[in-house]
């Protein structure tokens, strides 16, 4: 399979180098390829596994059980002003 | 003695032999001298470790021993610390100080342990050689040229070098069980939702799970114990998951009564024949000791890994879109706009297995190809739980080798993902199936370890344990040591 690898490096939100497409478009169409076996697979009728248990999902109660960290949950950021998460601009 | 089990060390802190900052002080000098030649270790924070052993023995003091008290365990780098770096090895998570602790770590902590540096991996857990690590290559014990397996491989070597009596892994094709196969010592895989995964850093939620790495299958028996738990913050976590009594699984000394499959899909071409001997070697252990060896059929055990390449990927793609260097992470300089920033973050922070990974998934998953490659692998992955559902109505449990080859040399594969992938071959499928496995030691070829993998219905880490223990009993695989870090007459360790 021929595989456009900026397409899909683009939809990863992934500026790939010309040396880094040139590397991993190849290795895509193999590492495909090889997936492509699955298509050997009679799966007609079996149900798709999401998830290891057939547990259904639980719920909580809807309250509130963190205390207010916004100082630590800032602390990481790259580029914060006034407590909040600095963007380059986004609307002219 | 550094090639102390947790037990004998709780045993010398309990008669007052020796204390908690003593033995911190021990495996610190031990780690000091030694991650030079494995880095094994990406953070060793001697301050921390010191002041964490001393409370340790304060606690004991005043209020008696917790479970865990006062033994170092060390830490793999995808676990969230409030204390420290969490960097998960990868450069988009350089100099992350995560704001809280991992449940598995409020865990640890409440039970006494020392939490005793972070171990290298690969980056994100995607690798099975620990080459594709931000912070370079960790090195196996046995022989420096080699890889020490991953993604645990810092954690399997820092245990196998004795830098640290036990390590915590996680596993979500093979993490745990093959770098212990590798490295010589025992890995444990608990079945998915034993264990809470909040605050791990996430790769493929659907099949991450934690576990411990350790040098019997007593020690690995003790710490899943303090992990395992139902965890309220983490929907997956399983609330009424059946009990274990995990320390009394492991007195089982023979092996009367059950019945072990041997699957043929496991035992063919392409595997080692020295590993293949030693893993045949042990059914037959097993076998004197009263099990009843039987041939099962696996028959989608081919298509595990293609299932496997499409399912991880996919949700490493979901998961990985949060670094997106906005909240944290890396950010490139100067972005021109919004887009710039992302497409140039990403690209600068994420290393080459990682974007081969994400790349795989997005297509995966993208329009006009989901059906085909996204489906059919969950399709897939259905009947390959179909698969063991079938055969543990006739076994017990299913012996496998853990890994078919035992460590190559660093590089080997680096350049053919493909050939990387494959050598997951006989772990990735216990993940799709969401079951417990185990890897212990079963002889060495050519003078490598080699591991006798177990694999129990799932809840039946009891079935794995005993198993495990008894084998172990007989044998004394597990007390072979790489030579180069055997060095008991030069004093080492309390």
């Amino acid at each position: 399979m021929n595989i456009d690898v900026n397409k899909v490096a683009s939809l990863a939100r992934i500026r790939l180098t010309d040396a880094e497409s040139a590397e991993l478009g190849p290795q895509l169409s193999n590492i495909l390829s090889y997936i492509d076996k699955l298509q050997q697979v009679d799966t007609a009728g079996v149900d798709a596994t999401a998830h290891p248990h057939d547990a259904a999902m639980p719920l909580r109660p809807d309250v509130v059980t963190n205390a207010n960290r916004r100082e630590a949950l800032l602390s990481n950021a790259p580029n914060i002003d006034s407590g909040l998460f600095v963007v380059p601009k986004v609307i002219e | 003695m550094a090639y102390s089990t947790l037990h004998q060390l709780a045993d010398k802190l309990d008669s007052g032999d020796t204390t908690a900052a003593a033995l911190a002080q021990a495996f610190l000098d031990r780690a000091n001298a030694h991650n030079g030649d494995l880095n094994a270790f990406v953070e060793l924070d001697a301050e921390s470790i010191l002041a964490q052993a001393e409370a340790s023995d304060a606690h004991r003091q005043a209020h008696g021993a917790r479970p865990l008290e006062g033994l170092p365990i060390a830490i793999k780098d995808i676990f969230c610390t409030s204390h420290g770096r969490t960097q998960c090895c990868s450069n988009i998570l350089r100099d992350f100080h995560a704001p809280y602790d991992a449940h598995v770590i409020t865990r640890l902590r409440e039970a006494g342990a020392i939490l005793f540096g972070k171990t290298n991996m690969d980056e994100f857990a995607m690798g099975s050689s620990n080459e594709t690590s931000a912070f370079g290559p960790c090195r196996n014990p046995w022989d420096r040229e080699r890889i020490p397996g991953g993604s645990s491989g810092g954690s399997a070597a820092a245990v196998a070098a004795a830098l640290a009596p036990a390590a915590l892994g996680t596993d979500t094709g093979g993490s745990i069980r093959q770098p212990a196969a590798l490295n010589g010592i025992v890995g444990l895989k608990p079945t998915y939702g034993r264990v809470s995964r909040r605050g791990i850093i996430a790769f493929a939620s659907s099949l991450d799970q934690a576990g411990p790495m350790t040098r019997d299958v007593c020690d690995a028996a003790l710490l899943a114990s303090i992990m395992s738990g139902h965890d309220a913050a983490d929907a997956t976590s399983v609330a009424n998951a059946p009990a274990v009594n995990w320390l009394t699984s492991c007195l089982r000394r023979d092996l009367t009564g059950i019945r072990i499959g041997r699957p043929k899909e496991y035992f063919v071409a392409g595997m080692d024949a020295e590993v293949r001997a030693r893993v045949e070697e042990a059914l037959s252990t097993c076998a004197e000791l009263g099990a009843e060896i039987i041939d099962i059929s696996l028959p989608h055990t081919e298509y595990a890994v293609a299932a496997y390449y499409v399912i991880a990927p996919s949700e490493a793609s979901a998961n990985l879109s949060r670094y997106d260097g906005v909240r944290f992470g890396h950010r490139c300089d100067n972005p021109d706009d919004l887009l710039d920033m992302y497409t140039r973050s990403r690209d600068e922070g994420f290393g080459i297995e990682v974007k081969r990974r994400i790349l795989t998934g997005i297509f995966a998953l993208s329009s006009g190809y989901y059906d085909a490659y996204y489906k059919k692998a969950q399709q897939v992955r259905t009947l390959i739980r179909q698969d063991f559902a079938e055969a543990f109505a006739k076994v017990d449990l299913i012996a496998t080798p853990t890994s078919p080859v035992t460590a190559v040399k660093l590089g080997e594969n680096r350049d053919d993902p493909i050939t990387m992938y494959l050598s997951d071959i006989y772990t990735i499928a216990v993940n799709l199936a969401g079951l417990p496995g185990l890897s212990q030691p079963c002889g060495l070829a050519n003078g490598l370890p080699v591991g006798l993998q177990w694999i129990a219905p799932a809840w039946r880490e009891d079935q794995l344990l005993g198993a495990a223990a008894a084998y172990e009993a007989a044998t004394a695989w597990h007390q072979q040591r790489p030579a180069a870090f055997d060095d008991a007459n030069q004093g080492g360790v309390a």
